[in-house]
C-alpha cells in the first residue's frame, strides 16, 4: 500500500461550502494551510465543490489560495458523502497532493474518513496542532485523546496524502488580501446519479440563532452552578452588558437547561476569545480542552479546589448568584473605579 | 432482517488518569463500558427488533478478551448473537486497519440489511471508523444520526448537522452511525442478565483464521498512521486569586480588566 511519497506535492485545503457560502473553518484551514505550504515551499491549493459556486473562488484566493480546483454539478449541490467523495478522491488520483485538510465538521469528519478509506491514507481527526517536521518535511498533526487526557503527535510516513481534519475555531483566520488571485483550475466532473444511493429530501436549519462561539471576543458561560435553566438569566444579562455570547458547560447541555449549539469543550464547540467568564462550572477537562486558549479566564465558582481554577487568570471564589450582580455594578462603575484607583 | 450492530468496549474517558511520568493511561480503577454512541446504534435496532417479528441482531466488536463483558450487556439488552473479534493481529491499528477487520467480519457474517454503529467512540474520539466499514464493504453511509425510520426499502433518517439538520433516504443495506440524540437506551432485562451472564459464555470469539483476513491488512503494522509521541497537556498556569467582600473582588477584576486594555 505504500507509495512514492516524492510524487505528491502541495497542500490541499476542503473548501467546505453550504447553500453557497463558505464555512468559516475553510478560511482558518487556508490561514494554517498557508503556514504549512511556505514550511515546505510549495503551492496552498482550495478544493471547491458545488453548483453555481464559482464566484466563491474570488474569497479563496483573496485568503491565500494559489489555486482553486472547482468541481461543479447538479449532483453536487447538496453534500452526499457518496458524491463528493468520488470527485475528490479521483482528483487525489490526478493531481497528487501530500497534504488534504478538512474541516472537522459534521461533513469534514464524514467525508474525510471515507476518503481515506477508498484512498487508502491515514487520516487524523480533530487536530489542533500541525507542523511540518523539519528534517523530513513531514506533516505532524497532534490531537488530543481519551477526553484531552492525553496528547499525541501523529504522522503518516508511507501513505499519501496525509490528511487532517481539524475543529472549526482553532486556527486562526487567514488575512484577506483583497484583489489577490490565483488559477482556477475547473475539474471535469465524472458523476452519475448510479453513482449516488442516498438522497437529501430536505435541510432544515435550526430555527435558533446560530451561536457564533467561534467568533466571540467575550462568551459568559454557566456550568452546573447555575442550577436551572432559569439561572441562565443572570449568564444572559452580564453577556449581553458585555457584548458578549452565552456559553455552556456539557452538564446544563445534558440537563436540557440550554441547547447543544452553545457547549464548549472536547464534544461541544473550541472557543478562544478574548475573555472567558466561567460561572459555577468546575472544569472537567474536557470543558478546559475547548476553552484553555482563551486569552483572558475569569472562574467564578463557589467551591476553591475546583479544576476551571487551575487556568483561570482571576478567580473569584463565590455564589455566582451574588457574585454576577456585582460584578455587573463594578463594570457599570468602571470609570469611577479607575478615578479611585489612580 | 438482520442488524449488525458495531460496538466498543471503551474506558470511561470522565474517570482517566495519566501517568505522568510514561505518559500512559492507568487502566487500574478505571470502569470499562460500552461505548455510549453504540449503546444508541444498539437501541435503535432493538426498537426494529420491538416492531417487527423478523429482526435478528449481530454485535460485532474488535477488542482483547475482556470485551466479552460488554458484549454480555448488549446480548443483556436484546441482542440475539455477540461475535468479539480478538487476536493480536488485530491490536494496535488505526481506523483504516480497524475498518479492515470489521469489514472483513461483517462480510463473513453476510446477508446484512442496516449495519448500525456509534458516530465515535470517546477513547479516540474519530468518527471514522463507521464510514470505513461503509467504503470497504462499498454501501451507503449516513452518519450523525438523530432520527431513523424505514420506509419501505429504504431508511429515512434525520443527520445532525452544526446549524439544523437534513432529512436523507438511503438504500439499503446501509451504514448508519448514531448520536445520543437518537434514542434513549434501554436497561438489561433480568431474563437477559440470566442468559447472558450464566453458566454458558454465550459469546463467540473470531480470531485471525476465523475472520481470514489477510494479516498485512490489520493491527499496528498496516496503520498509515503512527503516533510520534504522546504528552500530558500543559496547563497554563495559575493566576490570581481574588479576595474579599463580593463587590471588592469584582471591583478589583474591573480595575485590573481596565488597566490592562482588556475591556
Amino acid at each position: 500500500m505504500a507509495v512514492d511519497v516524492n510524487s505528491y506535492k502541495n497542500v490541499w485545503v476542503f473548501a467546505e461550502q453550504r447553500q453557497g457560502n463558505v464555512m468559516g473553518v475553510a478560511i482558518e484551514l487556508l490561514g494554517e494551510g498557508r503556514k504549512l505550504a511556505d514550511a515546505i515551499g510549495c503551492e496552498l491549493c482550495a478544493v471547491l465543490l458545488g453548483k453555481g459556486v464559482e464566484g466563491l473562488s474570488t474569497t479563496l484566493f483573496e485568503h491565500g489560495a494559489d489555486k482553486v480546483y472547482l468541481a461543479e454539478s447538479d449532483l453536487l449541490e447538496n453534500y452526499t458523502t457518496e458524491a463528493y467523495t468520488k470527485v475528490i478522491s479521483d482528483m487525489i488520483d490526478e493531481y497528487k497532493p501530500q497534504i488534504v485538510l478538512y474541516g472537522a465538521t459534521n461533513i469534514g469528519r464524514d467525508l474525510g474518513a471515507r476518503i481515506a478509506a477508498r484512498v487508502d491514507t491515514g487520516l487524523t481527526a480533530d487536530c489542533t496542532v500541525l507542523e511540518i517536521s523539519e528534517d523530513t518535511k513531514e506533516l505532524l498533526s497532534t490531537r488530543p485523546a481519551f477526553g484531552g487526557n492525553l496528547m499525541a503527535t501523529i504522522a503518516c510516513p508511507a501513505h499519501r496524502p496525509q490528511m487532517s481534519t481539524v475543529r472549526p475555531g482553532v486556527m486562526d483566520k487567514a488575512k484577506e488580501e483583497k484583489g489577490r488571485t490565483g488559477e482556477l483550475v475547473k475539474v471535469d466532473v465524472k458523476l452519475a446519479d448510479s453513482d449516488i444511493h442516498t438522497k437529501v429530501v430536505k435541510i432544515v436549519k435550526s430555527d435558533k440563532p446560530l451561536v457564533s462561539l467561534t467568533d466571540a471576543k467575550i462568551i459568559v458561560a454557566g456550568g452546573r452552578g447555575v442550577g436551572s435553566a432559569e439561572g441562565f438569566k443572570l449568564i444572559e444579562e452580564l453577556a449581553a452588558k458585555m457584548g458578549g455570547c452565552v456559553g455552556s458547560s456539557r452538564a446544563c447541555v445534558d440537563a436540557g437547561w440550554i441547547g447543544k449549539e452553545y457547549q464548549v469543550g472536547q464534544t461541544g464547540t473550541t472557543v478562544k476569545p478574548e475573555i472567558y467568564i466561567a460561572c459555577g462550572i468546575s472544569g472537567a477537562i474536557q470543558h478546559k480542552a475547548g476553552m484553555q486558549d482563551s486569552k483572558i479566564i475569569i472562574a467564578i465558582n463557589k467551591d476553591p479546589d475546583a479544576p476551571i481554577f487551575e487556568v483561570a487568570d482571576y478567580g473569584i471564589v463565590g455564589d455566582l448568584f451574588k457574585v454576577i450582580p456585582e460584578l455587573m455594578k463594578s463594570y457599570d462603575n468602571v470609570e469611577e473605579l479607575m478615578a479611585a484607583a489612580k | 432482517m438482520k442488524i449488525i450492530v458495531c460496538a466498543k468496549q471503551v474506558p470511561d474517558t470522565t474517570e482517566v488518569r495519566i501517568d505522568p511520568v510514561t505518559n500512559t493511561m492507568i487502566r487500574e480503577g478505571v470502569p470499562s463500558i460500552l461505548n455510549p454512541d453504540d449503546k444508541n446504534a444498539l437501541e435503535e435496532a432493538l426498537k426494529l427488533k420491538d416492531q417487527r417479528d423478523d429482526v435478528t441482531i449481530t454485535v460485532v466488536s474488535m477488542g482483547p478478551p475482556q470485551a466479552k463483558d460488554m458484549l454480555k450487556e448488549c446480548l443483556a439488552m436484546g441482542a440475539d448473537e455477540a461475535i468479539l473479534l480478538s487476536d493480536r493481529a488485530f491490536g494496535g491499528g488505526d481506523t483504516w486497519a480497524t475498518s479492515n477487520t470489521i469489514a472483513a467480519a461483517i462480510q463473513k457474517i453476510g446477508d446484512y440489511d442496516i449495519i448500525f454503529a456509534g458516530r465515535q467512540a470517546i477513547d479516540g474520539d474519530t468518527a471514522q471508523v463507521g464510514p470505513q466499514i461503509a467504503e470497504k464493504l462499498g454501501l451507503p453511509q449516513v452518519t450523525y444520526v438523530q432520527n431513523f425510520s424505514l420506509e419501505g426499502d429504504k431508511v429515512v433518517v434525520e443527520r445532525m448537522l452544526e446549524d439544523g439538520y437534513e432529512v436523507v433516504e438511503s438504500a439499503m443495506p446501509c451504514v448508519l452511525t448514531a448520536i445520543k440524540e437518537l434514542n434513549d437506551p434501554r436497561y438489561m432485562s433480568v431474563k437477559g442478565i440470566y442468559d447472558a451472564y450464566g453458566a454458558e459464555d454465550p459469546v463467540k470469539v473470531w480470531t485471525l483464521a476465523d475472520v481470514g483476513i489477510d494479516p498485512s491488512l490489520c493491527g499496528l503494522k498496516a496503520s498509515p498512521t503512527k503516533v510520534v509521541k504522546s504528552f500530558v497537556p500543559q496547563l497554563k498556569g495559575k493566576g490570581v486569586m481574588l479576595e474579599g467582600s463580593e463587590k471588592e473582588m469584582t471591583d478589583a477584576l474591573i480595575v485590573s480588566l481596565k488597566q490592562k486594555h482588556i475591556i
